[in-house]
């Protein structure tokens, strides 16, 4: 038995992201779907690894509105059911949730999106907070990790109660963090399945499911603004919006999520118990106005603190104007202020550094002569770690055959680049390759438009990449398309089988699915080629075939093009501790650039498997570090770089 | 060795590159702390842009709660660095003077260093830079050991095993048993606490 599913009351060390996951499998959870992406993805891994225990469909899906339409399936046929993403799959599923929130839920749904302020592990540290009020459903915000448990076990009652998808909204220092659990009873696992559509159209609990009927707003928008009012409603006792402080504090601080925990600790930090309180807010969206208001008449003076928008302030704003007759007029503090910033995610300095400013209090901290010595060994002594792949990945050598093929060619080609870890091909240790980067498959589809500037006289080469999970995702329909607008470009699928970024998730190309059992992968290759594709498959660690292919594509700008790189990730099972080749560099015949390399295997190819020893002035291989994927044996002008095949090698 | 904490949250950063076993010893010392009856909050920072990147683990310990899953600036007590140059960053960070610091000597280049753009400070200069900062500092070479028991990713659990037998924790080999035992191979568990306690009894009170 997994400790997820121990039936005790024990306390357990939960990530966020566990504690989600045991908090919907005390909710009764049958089915559960999502789209990996950090920091969201250990949701539906946890829920996977105990899926056969606890009787629960799980799926990685091809995308996240595919996800969610997956996952509202159960709930129209009465079973509970919960769909995982991080934020930028909100915008994906944005289409379908809209539809949902209007045809309403029959079993409980949640929607758990994770944010990411300050974009530790995203692009973008864009909002999923806005969605819940835009298509108008409850957003609920977890506080501490055993709020994540209780609340998402909660969230499912709420869904069941209001009749419609209920939004919980997670960020990366709560999803990634860890704190203690107690654990309540999980219940049976009996649950059965039926559709019931016979009913009139305007029945939700037998009728047909649909989103609105053309021309008829009050039959489904009015009921749907009753659900949001009937949610106010309960927000108002809710137990997770909680007050701690004085009874009439100097200074109220109303936060909710992680920000619950950096203003708890600002307070203790500069001792100011005494003059400020928390109101920690559960329910964001939307506020309960009577709740609002008794903790807006303690005090004249009001700080929000939350990340990035000031969204939370603004809703509170707006209520406190239409109270402003009963509790008078308030001083706001916060991001429209400047006390919080409304950029990067925030941590207890930042409150500290914002109370400090409103009451005029300092914390003590070290003495200023540490500080100074402090930044100024930052500044000497420790070089930084700018991004890199990893030693032997796949994604190195392809974008080193990419960039050369470029330079070969010499008419400013480039690459449109795409979400995965070849995001690396925007930095030095990607040769500077990627020139574009936005959304997950936008590289196809900015691509395929570049392609068709030929027609006014842009004559630059055009790649895209894109792994073999993004293809899937979203990358598809831009090759579809590009294709049928004959637009000339080479679409690059670098495939190293599976979601390796964010942990080797499955996806349609994945022989297994999330629960382990076999299903049949789709060739990426034959789909290709049916939508009418040439396309071609090489071994990115062949360096030499990979570029004369490369350069062969290039050259010859006609029609729409896939060049598919296959090769497992450096640290998926298959190539983990599994070196293929043992490497070693004759020192008699590296010269250390003398030879006229200028180095080019540690300055250029750079990657960390390989050492230069300054003191006899040769490249060395660590053995530390080093797959053994024999690339590097390649990139030596000089041959000085040697293979020797590992015996105990499985291929 | 009392279950009494020295500080009330006790802060404890362990620290190094992706790719070195920081979560997994971040969260094996979280669970051997539970077990204890703890309250215990651990922050990560990892991810996709931390694949050879700096790795933190922010971990608070109290009797009375959970607390901030980041440390505030100058506020750790513990110190932990699998890679010598992280243990500095974090030191200059959240380091105060009397923090204590026990530090992997073996190195872990970044890319701008193997490229040749700048260099990476010699063991000489990293300790006699870290000592002016944070006397109460400990230099071992972690990644050695755990090469000789067999892997290099052990270089954590064998400085886990050190912190742990310096006495500043309340633990010692048994907590690291229970916390392992149902989480890992049983080969797994031999080597692991073949790690924890050539550490354990490097700088044992």
């Amino acid at each position: 038995m997994s400790y997820l599913t121990d039936n005790q009351n024990n306390d357990y060390l939960l990530m966020g992201n566990e504690a989600i996951a045991r908090g919907a499998l005390e909710g009764g959870v049958n089915v559960a779907s999502g789209y990996p992406g950090t920091p969201s993805s250990e949701i539906i891994e946890t829920l996977s690894s105990v899926a056969k225990e606890r009787n629960l469909y799980v799926e990685w899906s091809i995308n996240e509105k595919v996800a969610l339409e997956v996952a509202a399936s159960a709930s129209f046929a009465g079973l509970r059911t919960m769909c995982v993403m991080k934020q930028n799959g909100v915008n994906v599923a944005s289409d379908f949730l809209l539809h949902l929130a209007s045809s309403g839920t029959r079993g409980g749904m949640v929607l758990v999106a994770c944010d990411d302020p300050g974009a530790l592990s995203s692009v973008n540290e864009g909002e999923s907070r806005p969605f819940a009020r835009l298509v108008e459903i409850p957003l609920l915000e977890p506080g501490d990790f055993q709020e994540a448990k209780d609340i998402t076990k909660w969230a499912f009652d709420l869904s069941e109660e209001i009749r419609n998808i209920v939004m919980i909204r997670s960020v990366t220092r709560m999803s990634h963090a860890s704190g203690n659990v107690r654990y309540e009873q999980l219940p049976d696992t009996n649950a059965k399945a039926d559709f019931r559509f016979d009913g009139p159209l305007s029945d939700p609990e037998t009728g047909p499911v649909v989103s609105m009927i053309v021309g008829a707003s009050e039959l489904q928008h009015g009921p749907q603004q009753e659900k949001i009012k009937k949610a106010a409603e309960i927000f108002e006792d809710c137990p997770f919006n909680t007050y701690e402080g004085p009874e009439k504090p100097e200074l109220l601080i109303i936060t909710s999520s992680a920000c619950t925990l950096y203003s708890r600790e600002a307070i203790s930090l500069l001792n100011v118990k005494d003059r400020v309180g928390i109101l920690k807010l559960a329910t964001t969206w939307p506020l309960p106005p009577r709740l609002i208001k008794k903790y807006l008449s303690v005090t004249d003076r009001i700080l929000v603190v939350e990340e990035v928008l000031p969204i939370l302030e603004e809703n509170i704003k707006i209520l406190a104007a239409e109270m402003a007759h009963e509790i008078g007029p308030k001083t706001f503090y916060g991001k429209n202020a400047g006390n919080i910033p409304s950029v990067g995610e925030l941590n207890p300095d930042i409150v500290v550094s914002a109370l400090s400013t409103i009451l005029d209090v300092r914390d003590e901290g070290v003495s200023e002569s540490f500080a100074k010595e402090a930044a100024a060994l930052i500044k000497t002594g420790a070089p930084v770690r700018g991004l890199t792949m990893c030693p032997g990945c796949p994604h190195r050598a392809s974008l080193w055959s990419i960039h050369n093929a470029l330079e070969m060619d010499g008419r400013k080609g480039f690459v449109c680049g795409d979400i995965g870890c070849y995001v690396a091909g925007l930095w030095p240790g990607g040769f500077n390759t990627v020139k574009t980067l936005h959304s997950m498959g936008s590289g196809s589809g900015i691509a395929g438009g570049f392609g068709k500037l030929r027609q006014f006289g842009m004559d630059q080469p055009v790649l895209s990449i894109c792994g073999d999970s993004t293809f899937f995702h979203a990358a598809m329909p831009a090759l579809a398309n590009a294709i049928h607008h004959k637009s000339p470009f080479t679409m690059i699928i670098l495939d190293n089988r599976g979601a390796a970024m964010t942990g080797f998730q499955p996806h349609p190309g994945t022989p297994v699915n999330a629960m382990g059992e076999d299903v049949p992968s789709l060739d990426i290759a034959e789909i290709c080629r049916a939508m009418g594709a040439t396309v071609e498959i090489r071994n990115p660690f062949d360096i030499e075939e990979t570029q004369q292919t490369l350069h062969h594509l290039i050259e010859h700008q006609e029609g729409t093009k896939v060049l598919i790189l296959d090769q497992a990730c450096a640290l998926s099972p298959e190539r983990k501790d599994n070196p293929k080749y043992r490497m070693k560099v004759d020192e008699e015949i590296c010269i250390g650039g003398n030879c006229g390399c200028n180095r080019l295997c540690t300055r250029i190819f750079g990657c960390p498997g390989l050492l230069w020893d300054e003191e006899k002035g040769v490249s060395k291989i660590n053995d530390i570090m080093c797959t053994g994927c024999g690339v590097c044996a390649d990139i030596c002008p000089a041959g000085a770089i040697k293979r020797e095949e590992v015996a105990e090698y499985v291929g | 060795m009392s279950d009494n904490l020295l500080k009330d949250p006790y802060n404890i950063i362990i620290t190094g590159v992706g790719g070195q076993g920081n979560v997994m010893a971040s969260k094996l010392l979280g669970n051997m702390l539970v077990g204890r009856g703890y309250y215990v909050t651990i922050g990560e920072t990892f991810g996709a842009s931390q694949r050879g990147g700096s790795v933190m683990s922010h971990m608070r310990i109290s009797k009375k709660s959970i607390w901030s899953p980041q440390i505030p600036e100058y506020k750790a007590d513990l110190i932990i660095a699998i890679e010598p140059v992280e243990g500095i960053r974090v030191l200059a960070r959240y380091g105060n003077p009397a923090v204590k610091l026990l530090c992997n000597s073996h190195p872990v280049y970044p890319s701008s260093v193997i490229r040749g753009e700048t260099g990476y400070p010699s063991p000489e200069k990293i300790e006699s830079s870290v000592r002016d900062l944070a006397p109460d500092t400990t230099f071992m070479n972690a990644t050695e050991k755990a090469v000789s028991l067999g892997n290099s990713i052990l270089a954590g659990i064998v400085l886990l095993g050190t912190a742990c037998g310096t006495g500043v924790l309340p633990l010692d080999g048994k907590d690291f048993y229970e916390a392992i035992v149902n989480r890992m191979e049983s080969q797994q568990v031999e080597l692991n606490m073949k790690a924890f306690d050539v550490g354990f009894r490097l700088l044992k009170n």
